[in-house]
Order: structure tokens, then C-alpha cells, then sequence
């Protein structure tokens, strides 16, 4: 029997990350190294105009001025901010006949992740905005949207063809001086989605971008921004993947969300980075900024992510409830194995009256892994009525993972009403064994005890989505107790 | 149907169970008796394939095969129920889901369809009507939240979904008044025909009043000491497990 879990141990961890390939294709890339000069590049390889520049700029001077936070709970190794490549992106192939066409290696490669470009053969109801390295590659669907005066485009794209827009709303929820990684962010951006719901309308599709890094030593440094105008609708989700390499890579990306008056933005994560090996070599560091603003009243913000990936994984989407009655949600799964760390949460800051927040965080331990929840719940001094509910839960496979819980209260309203739940709990080698007396495996018992327990998220990802999750869920914790 | 031929088992290189020989043949119910400590417990554990213990010697042949040759969940495919002294909670994963999934994993061992939901969920009705179980309790978690009967009935209940060959009750009776007593009793002598056995462990004759056994077994320290029909049961009930522990105390050395 021992045999048997040994095998079952080594196919899974050999198995355990699909999308571990690489494409060998041509790259324009510019030499690593960061500085004025390459940022110059980067904005000039982008045609972009010279507020970008001036926006770059000015970040890349503030964030010299910045030190690396070191508050989280993990351990962050030094990273060489000069050894990292800024720009990378696929060679554009001589002979194709129209700007549109994408080089059907670039296809074929998004294909094997399960992400087909073509519009016939993609899953209905979803558009992709596919993103690999520095650049988008396509973005379906996008004239089916136009026609809802809905603009879904890569971000390169919208700075050139909406620089209004961009430049109204870029930094207004993220500012370039938030934090070191928005910093480093703001001034090295090469491209990422953009989005913009007119007026009363409810987006018909699902809207996705789906990252890709592929080339070695580089970093990616996206930006979403989504903008729903007054009583709009948008769902929107982002998917991401990275080859198996030995050293780590720097994904350092930044999500703004603007949500007007009535306007309601669901955004969904399956974040699958490479999590490195079982050694904890190698695998993604994923530092990122998301934050969304409730601007106006009766407008929602809702973050659900699945976290499955990453060697280190930094992050706290946030919601700024400013608008009355606006309502903020956080879902959150995270799940840690082998030497991954965690550190994410969310921050609820209610600043309007009648402001509700829902904080759902339940993280997975198993190997030596560590996983943190740290939250923020600031009401403010006008913020009457305000609601806030947290609820953390901790699940530990084995008995070398840790779990921590950190909250921060900040109450400055006495309406207030501020509730926080944590739980702590293992998964038995005795809760194994009788699923396995009933006849369930242990990989099967496994999958149906974490997803039982992260059930309650998983509930909020887009039908498709939660089926994949769950798999995911299952996938990455295969091996993890025996 | 189970044959165990001179049973070793140690725990850590402390052993436990010193030479164990039993037959179970279909039709047949078997009760293990004897004080807290003799191995009563290990015993199931063994059975079913708990890997916290190590078989030192000897054989143990179900169904005409070596029954340590096979995982826990292959035992239970093959028709193993053990009844826990000590049900487990599972969080999270409703009692649908949870016996839903271990119907199909049989199913589908023996070759057959999986069920459809509807078919399960009829399937469920008329079990759960069967041995008395709660209706409202399938729709909560694994045992998460049962108070110690309904955790008892629900082992019986799960019995009945998963119809085994030879059922192992570790000390069902334990931590039961009377009338879930009775329950538990009920469902398994329902549950009783030729093909099947079942081998009730407990440490109180109490359990035997409601299910008849055919043969009542003393485990004392680690071995079978002695073997008769039911009225063994009532003897040991009037005079106590000390006249066991005068007699072969000390015998081993």
C-alpha cells in the first residue's frame, strides 16, 4: 500500500502543471535592464502619445525613490530589478495578409492552453483578450461588442484609439505612487485589457483576458482597466499560465475598476502561474495591485479568485465603497502546496452611507507551503450604517504548511456594524480513510473534501469557470497528504 | 467468506494482536467481545486497512483472495463495510455528494452505470426509510454537527446504501440510549440475508440482546480466548471480563 501512495505521488507531481511548455518563436525584445532609457523604448515601440510617457516617467521616478515591502508574511528573495526583461513580444511574421491575422503558431499555442482565438470555434457567450508577454495578441468578439458601444480592446489599442478615456480614468483607483509594484507597473505597463460599458447596457458575454509569459527571464507587467458607465453590467475574467523554468519570473500587474452609479462589475481570477517545482525551485511571483471603486450609489464591485499558482502570490483585491448603499465582495480560494507562500486578502474601505462588504477567504495549506489571509476593514467617519461581514477559514493538509490569519479593523463610524469569523481546520488522515472505507480513493477523497469546503466560492465563479476550478483545485493538491 | 489464520499485528513494534484465527462464513454473525485494550478495535481497523499497523505474521483470505494484497477502497468495493466506532466529520461535503460518490465508485468497480440523480435520490429514500435515518440529515455535511446517535445511525444507514458482504461494527453500541440502540439493532438485522455476515465488536452484551449472534468470541489481550454460541455472551455479562483475566493472565509468558 505504501507502493501505491508512493506511485500515485510521483504521477501527480509529475503530471500536476499542464501548461509547463514553451513556444519557441521569434521575440522583439529589449535588453534586461531598467531604466529611463528603456522606458523611452518601450513607449516609443508602442506609439504611444506623450502623456503615456510623461505618466511612465513620472512613476519610474517615484518608484526609485521606493523600497520593496517587506511587511507581508513571506519571504521574499532580492530581486534584481536589472536583470529582468521589460519588453518581449512575438515577431510579427512577414506575409500575413492583414493586421488582424494572428501567426497560427501564436494560435496553436493558445489552443493547447484551451483557449481557442477563433470566434467560430470559442465558447459562447465569452470574449478573450489574449495577452502573451508584452503584447496582446487578439481580442475576439470585439466588433459583435462595438455594436452595444461596449469597447473591449487590448490596452495598447485603447490608448491609441481612446486616449481620452484612458487618460480620464489610468491611475484615478491605482495611483502610480500606491505602491511599489504599481510604481514599477506604471512606468514599465506594455499592454493588458481595456473595457468600457456605455450606459444602462448589460455586457451579452463573459469578458476574459487570458496571460500568457513565455519568454525566459522576462516580466509581465500588465494593466486592466474597466469602466462601467451608470446601470451597466459586465462579468468579467482573467486566466493566466507560464512555462516550467528553474528561475523565478516577476508578474507585477495592476487592475482598476470604475463602477458608476447603479453600474455592477463582477471580476473573476483562476490564477494558475507556474508554483514552481517540489523543491520550490523556480516558479511566478505574482505582486499585484487590484482595486476596484464603487463611485456611485447602488453600484458593486465583486472579486472571486481561485489561487492556485505562483511561488510567491502578493495580492489584495480591494473595493472603495465611496458611492451610498454600494456594495463590495471578496471570495477568495487559495490554495498553497509544496514551498508556495500567500499573502492576500482584500481591503473593504466604506466611505458612503448604507455601504455593505462581504469578505469570504478560505486558504489551503498543504507541503511546506504558507498561506496568509491579511484584511483591511476601514469605515469611515461618514460611513453611517455601514456592514461589514468576514469570514476566514484555514484548511491544513499535513503538518508542515502554515496558516495565519491577519485582520485590521479600523472603525471610525459608531453605526458600524463589523463582523469577522476565522476557523481553523485540518484534513485528517482519519477523514481519508473513511472516505476510502466507503470506497473513494484518496486522490478522489482529497478533491471532495476541498471542494466541499471551498464550495462557497466556488459557487461564484461563472458556471464553466467552476468546473475547471474544481479540477484545478483537485490538480493542485493531488500528492499533498500520504 | 473470511478466513484469518494466525493474525499478528503490531503498532509501532508494540504488538497487538498475538495470533488470530477466525472463519466467517455467509449467513453469519459473529460478536468480538472482551475488555477495553484487547486488540478489538485494531482488529477492524486491520480489516479494513487502516495503515497505522503492521501485519507480522499470518494470513487473512476474503473472498478467496489475500486481503492484504488491497487497498482500503478496493476492500470496500469488494464489499468491506466497517461501521466506525468514532464516524468522521467532513466539512463542506454533503451527505448526497458523499454517499453519491461512494455508489458510483462501486458502481462502477463492478462494471455497472453510474446512477442518475434522480435514480440515486430514490435510491436514498428507500434506504433512509429502511433503517430509520432522519431525512434532514442527508442534506447536511458528513456527520458535521450529528450528535452521537444520529452519527451511529448514519454508519447503519450508509451500511444499507452500500449492501456489504461482511460488515465490521466497531462498538456501534457505544454512547447510545436505548431507543437508538434499538434503531441501530433494527436496521442491521433488516439488513441481514444468507449472503452477507457481519461481525459486531462491543465490549457490553447490551447490543446482543437485539442482534442475535451465532457466535460470541473473548478477545484477551491480543488473542481469541474463547470461542461458543450466545450464551457465552450472557456469561460474561453476569460474571464480567475479571475470571478472563484470572484464567489467562499470564499465560503468554
Amino acid at each position: 500500500m505504501e507502493k501505491e501512495q508512493d506511485k500515485l505521488l510521483r504521477e501527480v507531481t509529475t503530471g500536476e502543471y499542464k501548461y509547463g511548455f514553451y513556444t519557441d518563436i521569434e521575440m522583439d525584445t529589449i535588453p534586461p535592464g531598467l531604466s529611463e532609457e528603456v522606458i523611452r523604448k518601450i513607449s516609443l515601440l508602442k506609439g504611444e502619445p506623450g502623456f503615456m510617457l510623461d505618466f511612465r516617467l513620472k512613476a519610474f521616478r517615484h518608484w526609485q525613490k521606493m523600497k520593496m515591502p517587506r511587511w507581508a508574511h513571506l519571504k521574499i528573495p532580492e530581486i534584481d530589478f536589472d536583470r529582468i526583461v521589460y519588453y518581449a513580444a512575438p515577431r510579427k511574421k512577414e506575409g500575413l495578409s492583414s493586421l488582424d491575422e494572428v501567426d497560427p503558431e501564436l494560435l496553436e499555442t493558445f489552443n493547447k492552453l484551451g483557449i481557442p482565438l477563433d470566434e467560430q470555434k470559442h465558447l459562447t457567450g465569452v470574449a478573450v483578450d489574449a495577452v502573451m508577454d508584452s503584447v496582446s495578441v487578439k481580442t475576439t468578439f470585439r466588433e459583435t461588442l462595438a455594436e452595444l458601444g461596449i469597447i473591449f480592446c487590448s490596452f495598447s489599442d485603447a490608448v491609441r484609439e481612446h486616449p481620452d478615456l484612458v487618460k480620464k480614468y489610468m491611475g484615478s483607483v491605482v495611483p502610480y505612487s500606491d505602491n511599489f509594484f504599481a510604481a514599477l507597473n506604471s512606468a514599465v505597463f506594455s499592454d493588458g485589457s481595456f473595457c468600457y460599458i456605455p450606459k444602462g447596457v448589460r455586457c451579452p458575454m463573459e469578458l476574459s483576458t487570458y496571460f500568457r509569459i513565455n519568454a525566459a527571464n522576462t516580466g509581465q507587467f500588465e494593466r486592466t482597466l474597466i469602466v462601467a458607465e451608470e446601470d451597466s453590467y459586465v462579468s468579467y475574467l482573467e486566466g493566466c499560465t507560464a512555462p516550467m523554468r528553474d528561475e523565478n519570473q516577476l508578474h507585477a500587474a495592476i487592475v482598476e475598476i470604475v463602477a458608476m452609479k447603479g453600474a455592477e462589475v463582477k471580476y473573476s481570477t483562476v490564477q494558475n502561474w507556474y508554483p514552481g517545482d517540489k523543491q520550490g525551485q523556480g516558479g511566478i511571483y505574482n505582486f499585484v495591485t487590484k482595486r476596484g471603486i464603487c463611485r456611485g450609489e447602488r453600484s458593486k464591485i465583486s472579486w472571486t479568485q481561485v489561487e492556485t499558482g505562483s511561488a510567491i502570490t502578493w495580492k489584495y483585491p480591494s473595493c472603495i465603497l465611496q458611492g451610498d448603499h454600494s456594495v463590495g465582495e471578496f471570495y477568495s480560494v487559495a490554495v498553497t502546496n509544496h514551498f508556495q507562500q500567500a499573502d492576500t486578502g482584500t481591503k473593504m474601505i466604506h466611505i458612503g452611507k448604507n455601504t455593505k462588504s462581504t469578505v469570504v477567504s478560505k486558504g489551503i495549506s498543504a507541503g511546506r507551503s504558507n498561506n496568509s489571509y491579511r484584511g483591511l476593514v476601514k469605515v469611515l467617519k461618514n460611513a453611517q450604517n455601514a456592514r461589514n461581514f468576514s469570514q476566514c477559514d484555514s484548511l491544513l493538509l499535513g503538518d508542515r504548511c502554515g496558516a495565519h490569519t491577519f485582520p485590521y479593523l479600523e472603525v471610525d463610524n459608531q453605526s458600524a456594524i463589523v463582523e469577522h469569523e476565522a476557523t481553523t481546520s485540518k484534513i485528517g488522515e482519519d477523514q481519508i480513510f473513511y472516505c476510502n472505507q466507503r470506497g473513494i480513493s484518496t486522490e478522489d477523497a482529497i478533491g471532495l473534501i476541498v471542494n466541499g469546503y471551498a464550495r462557497e466560492v466556488i459557487n461564484k465563479l461563472p458556471m464553466e469557470f467552476a468546473v475547471e476550478a474544481q479540477k484545478l483545485l483537485q490538480i493542485s493538491l493531488e500528492g499533498s497528504v500520504g | 467468506m473470511l478466513s484469518i489464520q494466525n493474525l499478528h499485528v503490531s503498532i509501532e513494534g508494540k504488538p497487538i494482536l498475538k495470533g488470530i484465527s477466525l472463519e466467517v462464513k455467509p449467513g453469519e454473525i459473529h460478536a468480538i467481545m472482551g475488555p477495553n485494550g484487547s486488540g478489538k478495535s485494531t482488529l477492524a481497523a486491520v480489516l479494513a486497512g487502516r495503515d497505522l499497523f503492521e501485519v507480522t505474521e499470518g494470513k487473512i483470505m476474503y473472498m478467496g483472495k489475500n486481503l492484504m494484497d488491497m487497498a482500503p477502497e478496493e476492500r470496500a468495493r469488494e464489499g468491506i463495510f466497517l461501521g466506525f466506532q468514532y464516524p468522521v466529520e467532513i466539512p463542506g461535503v454533503s451527505m448526497v455528494n458523499f454517499m453519491k460518490t461512494a455508489v458510483n465508485e462501486q458502481r462502477k468497480y463492478r462494471g455497472e452505470e453510474s446512477l442518475s440523480a434522480s435514480d440515486f435520490l430514490k435510491f436514498m429514500r428507500e434506504k433512509k426509510d429502511l433503517v430509520e435515518f432522519d431525512s434532514q440529515l442527508t442534506n447536511r455535511s458528513v456527520n458535521e454537527g450529528f450528535s452521537g446517535g444520529e452519527k451511529k445511525k448514519n454508519e447503519i444507514f450508509q451500511m444499507a446504501m452500500l449492501n456489504p458482504r461482511l460488515s465490521i461494527l466497531d462498538e456501534t453500541d457505544s454512547g447510545l440510549d436505548i431507543d437508538a440502540l434499538r434503531i441501530v439493532a433494527r436496521g442491521v438485522n433488516k439488513l441481514r440475508n444468507k449472503e452477507n455476515a457481519t461481525i459486531v465488536i462491543t465490549h457490553y452484551q447490551r447490543l446482543l440482546d437485539y442482534i442475535i449472534p451465532d457466535y460470541v468470541h473473548v478477545l484477551y489481550d491480543g488473542k481469541i480466548v474463547r470461542s461458543s454460541g450466545k450464551e457465552l455472551a450472557m456469561e460474561l455479562e453476569e460474571k464480567g471480563y475479571d475470571w478472563i483475566r484470572q484464567e489467562y493472565a499470564g499465560n503468554g509468558k
